[in-house]
Parts: structure tokens; C-alpha cells; sequence
């Protein structure tokens, strides 16, 4: 991965017109939905996951009290489950936004930043 | 029954105290350093926007990891068994909202505080003043809960009970000296090192507090030939309720016999918990200042990653030391010292210790967590205060009394002020509520962040037509909401453990929790009061969230 140099110093100004402008450019609308298209459906997943678990545990506890192996129980599995799918997505939304969503931010901030495009 | 005398009295509690104070003054030497390296307003606030990803995923963490999550938690899994692991997946699944949703956003779009996201698109005196009012009731819950929870900390980690002394100290001036100690602590690392002071106090502290915990849970699996299954058998069988212990119920949603009203209540009160834990996080402040200290919005992520790295292992590690707790340690031990369990995590270091290294071995081990336990309320106090000062400087001072006019040095000066100001009144209410059963705002603090915060930060960021008015009537109505439910609920009063005693019934609302009516509540205030002012500034929106996605003229890294 290229190091990028840290960006010190007041911010150069770039005017709320050329930020309003480029509200309706068809770059920044592939942008937002770039972005919408992994965190719509992911944020709409893990709740639904977790909102799941929560039911169980509080609905079906025969179900959640079923022994898998050893005294590991379902609701364990389930439980340490949230971890995992919670270390899942934080990772795949990483992976997805470095490849799919900064390059494109990147280009766009610069060429507002540096007034080439208003 | 003494947690030191038992193994070594004395010995014992001068290895904690040397502990301790190696540990305090370790803090204010990095507080020393910082503060000859905070110049202006963004090293006070943001700690000069320059700290690397690992390093704010520490404090993060740390800032996180209270006294509630470290010995509450395990507190809860040593006598509840399964139920208090409920606590720590919703505490960690929250972090998905702030990554998914908030945090580079914010950082982004904002300077030093969350009133700055609020009000970008609207006027701002009416939404920075709903927006400090609200930064202020969450942090003071928050505060609250901790401080009166240190006090009681050290009061037993002294063993001192009724009609002992230790340094001429009986129980209840050990209690306050606690409460004061980590009050003049707090205030001295946030007046004097600032946000850059107290980061590195937060990184220090949190190297202490998962070295501790992972050393403990290491020591502990040893003893289980590190076989989880064989750790849970012991504990389920130490707890007398045998299977019941590994499974959900013991402790929330339990299930009344013979009256299933009660039962219904109980299960809607524990959704309603899951509800405000999930969605309480993405609206601390303390946290959310955080992602300020960081040059962009990709470190923001990257350190959102550390902190849910670090914080999903230690809840993991909480685990083992619960049902370790539970299995080595036992209920009748742990309710003797302390009924809410909040000395298993301590009870078990010792025990543990001396398992491996005699009595010397069980002191070292329990001064180790002990120090572990104080670093834990330390760093998330210190981060409390620090986004109440900066609220009040830049939100109340500078942009309400000021319109903004106030210099950068003026609202640093007034920053340092609030954070005396607020640490003295922290001291003085926690020392009055010392003794009231204040456990519940923790779950307030969230509640409230979730009802007013959450929903008002997300129409601010993804709403066109969102105004004023909307998010004046969306923070105000949740926070009230959140509050005014509490109050007519059990935990005010109408039950044997009510806060008013049991004279007083009030009661009308039947659950602890408010979450479920209130985060719905505090929504439909900001879309009604939305619709109810005709404003409307779609040009604003539009450099909001261009501002927000793609970085452009975001605040940067300071220039040293």
C-alpha cells in the first residue's frame, strides 16, 4: 500500500459552491452509491443478525439451551457467532471501501481541493 | 470477610497502593510532556488531529472499557452466568453503526464536536445549545456511574468494611477519598495535557488493562488445560443452577412463574436493553470526539478497527474471567464482598495468584488487576470530561455566547475552565450519590445517546429536508424521553430496589430500560419537527455530503 502523506495545515479552501456543485455530478453519484451499495445492506444485515439473537435468547431458550458438544451450547455459538460477524464485516467493509470507494473519493476531493473541476 | 487480609493483609495492600501510584505517576508524566506540546485550540480539543490509527484505536478502546465493562461485566457472568455476555455482544456490535455509518463522516464534516455535524446545515445557536445539553446529560451520567463506582472500588480493594481503618481512613472516607482521587486525576489530565494528554494517558491505560485481563484469563484456562468447555462444567456446577447458568435467562427477560405480565414486561426490558446497547454507542460523544484526532477519515476506519479488535478480545477475555470466576472463585465469595459481584474479577486475581505463587503470588496478581480496574475508570472519566469541556468551550462559549467570535485562544483557556468546573461538580454529586444504587445510568447514558444522538446525526448526514427545527425536537424530545421514562420506572421507584425507597411509587412505566419506546420517540420529534418548520436548504445538504463522502476541505492534521 503507497503511503500517502499526512495531510497537515488549514484545509485549502475550497467553496461551498464547488461542494454544492458537485452534488449532482454523475462521479459523485456513482460515488454514493458505491458506498450505499455496501453499507445499506450490511448495516440492514448485522441488526437483523443481532436483533435475531436477541429474540432468541429472550423467546426460544429451549432452542438456545440445545447442547452442541462438550457444555457448549447454542447460545454460546450464536453469541461468540456476533463476534465473528462482527470482525467480518468491519473487515470486508474495509477491504470493500479501500478498493471500490477512496480512489474515487480521493480523485474527486483533489480536483475540488486543487479547483480543477468546479 | 477482607479481599487482602485474606492472603496477606498488609503486604498486599502496600504492593496495590505502589502499584497504583507507579501507574498515577506514570499518567501524569505523559500529561507533563503533552502539555508542553498543546498550542492552539485543535491540540487542546483534537490532540492536532496527527494521532496514527493504532494509537486512537487504543484510546478508543480505552475510552470505551469502563469499570461497568471490565468488572460489571464479569461481575454479572460470576453470578448470572450467560447473561452477562449479553452485555458485551451489544456493547461490540455497536461499533458496527459508528464504522458503517458515522465515523468518517464526521470526521469529515466536523471540527471538534458532535454540535458541529448537527448544526452545519442549520442555524446554529439553537442546535449547538440542544446538542451541548445533550453531550453534557450523557457525559454526566456516564461520569456519575463511574466515579461512584471508583469510590466503592477502592474502599473494597482496601478491604476496609465497618469499624476497620487503613491510614486512618474508615470505609466511608476511603469511598470518598476514591471519589476525589479520581476526580482531581480526571481534571489533571484533561486541563493540563488536553486531547493529546489524555490519549497517551487512554494508550498507557489500556496496555494495562488488557495485560491485566489477558494475564489473568491465561493463568485461569492454564488451570482448565485451556479447554473452555471444561471451565464452563466447573462453573455451571459451583453455581448451583447447573445448565441454567450457561443459558439465557437468569439475569434479563427472566421468566416469572405464575405471572406472565411480569414476564412479558421482563422480556420487552431486556430487548429494550439490546435495543439502547446497539444503538447507544454511535451517540456518545466522548467516543465520537475520538475520530477528531486523526488526520483523515481513512485513519478514522483503521482505528475503529483496532478499537473493535481490542474490545471484541477483551470482552472475550471477560468471559473466562466471569465463569472463572464463577467456577474458582464462587457466588457465596463474591456476593459476601461486594452483592453485585463487582470484586469477582479482584477475587479471582487472587485466588488465581496464589494458586501459582502463594499468598506473595495472589497479592501481585490482585494489585495487577486491581491497577487494571483503576486504569479502566480512569481513561473513560478522563475522556468524559473532555468532551463535556469541549462542548462547553466551543459549542456553548464560542459558537452561542460568542457567534463564533471568540479567539483560539480564549476558547482554550474556557475549555480548561469547564473541565475544572465540571470534574469539582462531578466530585460533589458523585459524593452525594455514593451511596444511592446508581448502576442504571450507564444503560441511561446509552439510552439517551441513542434516542437524542443517533437519530438526529443520521437525518443531519443522509435527510435533504431535515432543518432546525427537525433536530432541535429530535434531540430535546429523546433526551427527555429517555430521562422522563426513567423516572416513572422501577428504577426510580415502586420496587425493593427502587432509588427513592420504598415509600414513594411513582412507578407507571414497567421497564428499566427505555430504549424501545424512547429511540422510536426521539425519531419521530426530529421527522415531525421537521415537517413542522418550513426550512429547507437542500444547498446546504448537498455541500454536507460532499463534504462528508469525499473529504474535500476537511479539517487536516495540525501543522507541527
Amino acid at each position: 500500500m503507497a503511503t500517502t502523506p499526512m495531510r497537515e495545515g488549514s484545509p485549502p479552501a475550497v467553496t461551498d459552491e464547488t461542494l454544492a456543485g458537485m452534488h449532482d455530478d454523475p462521479r459523485f453519484l456513482d460515488l454514493k452509491r458505491r458506498l450505499f451499495r455496501f453499507i445499506v445492506p450490511a448495516t440492514l444485515g448485522f441488526l437483523a443478525w443481532y436483533f435475531l439473537y436477541v429474540l432468541l435468547s429472550a423467546y426460544a431458550r429451549d432452542l438456545m439451551d440445545t447442547v452442541l458438544f462438550g457444555n457448549i451450547n447454542l447460545a454460546l455459538v450464536l453469541g461468540l457467532g456476533q463476534f465473528v460477524s462482527t470482525f467480518g464485516i468491519a473487515w470486508g467493509y474495509s477491504r470493500y471501501v479501500a478498493r471500490r470507494f477512496d480512489p474515487t473519493a480521493g480523485t474527486l476531493r483533489e480536483g475540488m481541493e486543487n479547483g480543477d473541476d468546479a | 470477610m477482607n479481599l487482602l487480609a485474606q492472603a496477606s493483609g498488609e503486604t498486599g495492600r502496600t504492593l496495590t497502593m505502589v502499584l497504583f501510584l507507579a501507574m498515577v505517576a506514570a499518567t501524569i508524566a505523559i500529561t507533563v510532556w503533552a502539555r508542553n506540546h498543546t498550542r492552539d485550540a485543535t491540540d487542546f480539543h483534537s490532540g492536532g488531529r496527527g494521532f496514527k490509527a493504532w494509537q486512537n484505536g487504543f484510546a478508543i478502546a480505552s475510552d470505551y472499557m469502563s469499570a461497568a465493562s471490565f468488572l460489571g461485566i464479569a461481575g454479572t457472568i460470576a453470578l448470572f452466568g450467560y447473561d452477562g455476555f449479553l452485555y458485551s455482544i451489544g456493547f461490540l456490535v455497536a461499533w458496527l453503526v459508528a464504522l458503517l455509518l458515522v465515523a468518517e463522516m464526521l470526521r469529515n464534516s466536523g471540527r471538534f464536536t458532535i454540535a458541529d455535524v448537527l448544526s452545519f446545515r442549520m442555524k446554529q445557536r439553537p442546535v449547538r445549545t440542544a446538542a451541548a445539553v445533550s453531550t453534557l446529560s450523557v457525559s454526566v451520567f456516564y461520569l456519575l456511574a463511574q466515579m461512584v463506582g471508583a469510590g466503592a472500588l477502592i474502599a473494597l480493594l482496601l478491604g476496609i468494611k465497618e469499624g476497620q481503618t487503613f491510614l486512618g481512613m474508615d470505609a466511608d472516607t476511603a469511598k470518598i477519598g476514591g471519589i476525589v482521587i479520581v476526580g482531581l486525576l480526571m481534571i489533571v489530565y484533561v486541563a493540563f495535557g488536553g486531547m493529546k494528554g489524555t490519549t497517551w494517558v487512554q494508550i498507557f491505560q489500556a496496555v494495562v488493562l488488557v495485560g491485566g485481563a489477558l494475564l489473568l484469563a491465561i493463568l485461569v484456562l492454564a488451570d482448565y488445560g485451556f479447554n473452555l468447555s471444561n471451565l464452563l462444567g466447573d462453573a455451571a456446577k459451583a453455581s448451583g443452577v447447573e445448565d441454567a447458568f450457561l443459558e439465557p435467562g437468569q439475569r434479563y427477560g427472566v421468566e416469572v412463574e405464575g405471572d406472565p405480565i411480569q414476564t412479558m414486561w421482563n422480556k420487552l426490558d431486556f430487548i429494550s436493553l439490546g435495543l439502547a446497547l446497539v444503538l447507544g454507542t454511535a451517540g456518545l460523544p466522548h467516543i465520537l470526539i475520538r475520530f477528531y484526532t486523526v488526520p483523515d477519515a481513512k485513519t478514522a476506519r483503521k482505528s475503529i478497527n483496532w478499537g473493535i479488535g481490542l474490545i471484541g478480545a477483551f470482552y472475550l477475555l471477560t468471559l473466562v474471567l466471569g465463569f472463572g470466576a464463577a467456577a474458582i472463585v464462587g457466588a457465596d465469595a463474591i456476593t459476601a464482598q461486594d452483592s453485585a459481584g463487582n470484586t469477582a474479577a479482584p477475587q479471582l486475581a487472587e485466588v488465581a495468584g496464589a494458586n501459582v505463587a502463594g499468598a506473595t503470588g495472589g497479592a501481585i496478581l490482585l494489585a495487577v488487576i486491581a491497577s487494571a480496574a483503576f486504569a479502566a475508570i480512569l481513561s473513560t472519566v478522563a475522556g468524559l470530561v473532555i468532551a463535556c469541556s469541549s462542548s462547553l468551550a466551543h459549542d456553548l462559549y464560542n459558537n452561542v455566547i460568542k457567534r463564533g467570535a471568540a479567539t483560539d485562544r480564549e476558547e482554550v483557556v474556557v475549555a480548561k475552565f469547564a473541565a475544572v468546573g465540571v470534574g469539582v461538580i462531578s466530585i460533589v454529586l458523585a459524593i452525594f450519590a455514593q451511596n444511592l444504587n446508581v448502576a442504571f445510568l450507564v444503560g441511561l447514558a446509552f439510552a439517551v445517546a441513542a434516542s437524542g444522538n443517533l437519530p438526529t446525526l443520521l437525518l443531519s448526514l443522509f435527510w435533504k429536508r431535515f432543518n432546525t427545527n427537525g433536530a432541535v425536537w429530535g434531540i430535546y424530545g429523546g433526551l427527555i424521553a429517555a430521562i422522563g421514562l426513567v423516572i416513572f420506572s422501577p428504577v426510580f421507584s415502586g420496587a425493593p430496589n427502587s432509588l427513592l425507597g420504598e415509600g414513594v411509587d411513582i412507578a407507571w412505566f414497567p421497564m428499566s430500560n427505555p430504549g424501545l419506546v424512547s429511540i422510536p420517540l426521539g425519531l419521530i420529534c426530529a421527522v415531525v419537527g421537521t415537517y413542522m418548520s418550513s426550512e429547507s436548504n437542500p444547498d446546504r445538504f448537498a455541500t454536507l455530503q460532499v463534504r462528508a463522502l469525499t473529504g474535500a476541505g476537511a479539517e487536516r492534521a495540525a501543522e507541527h
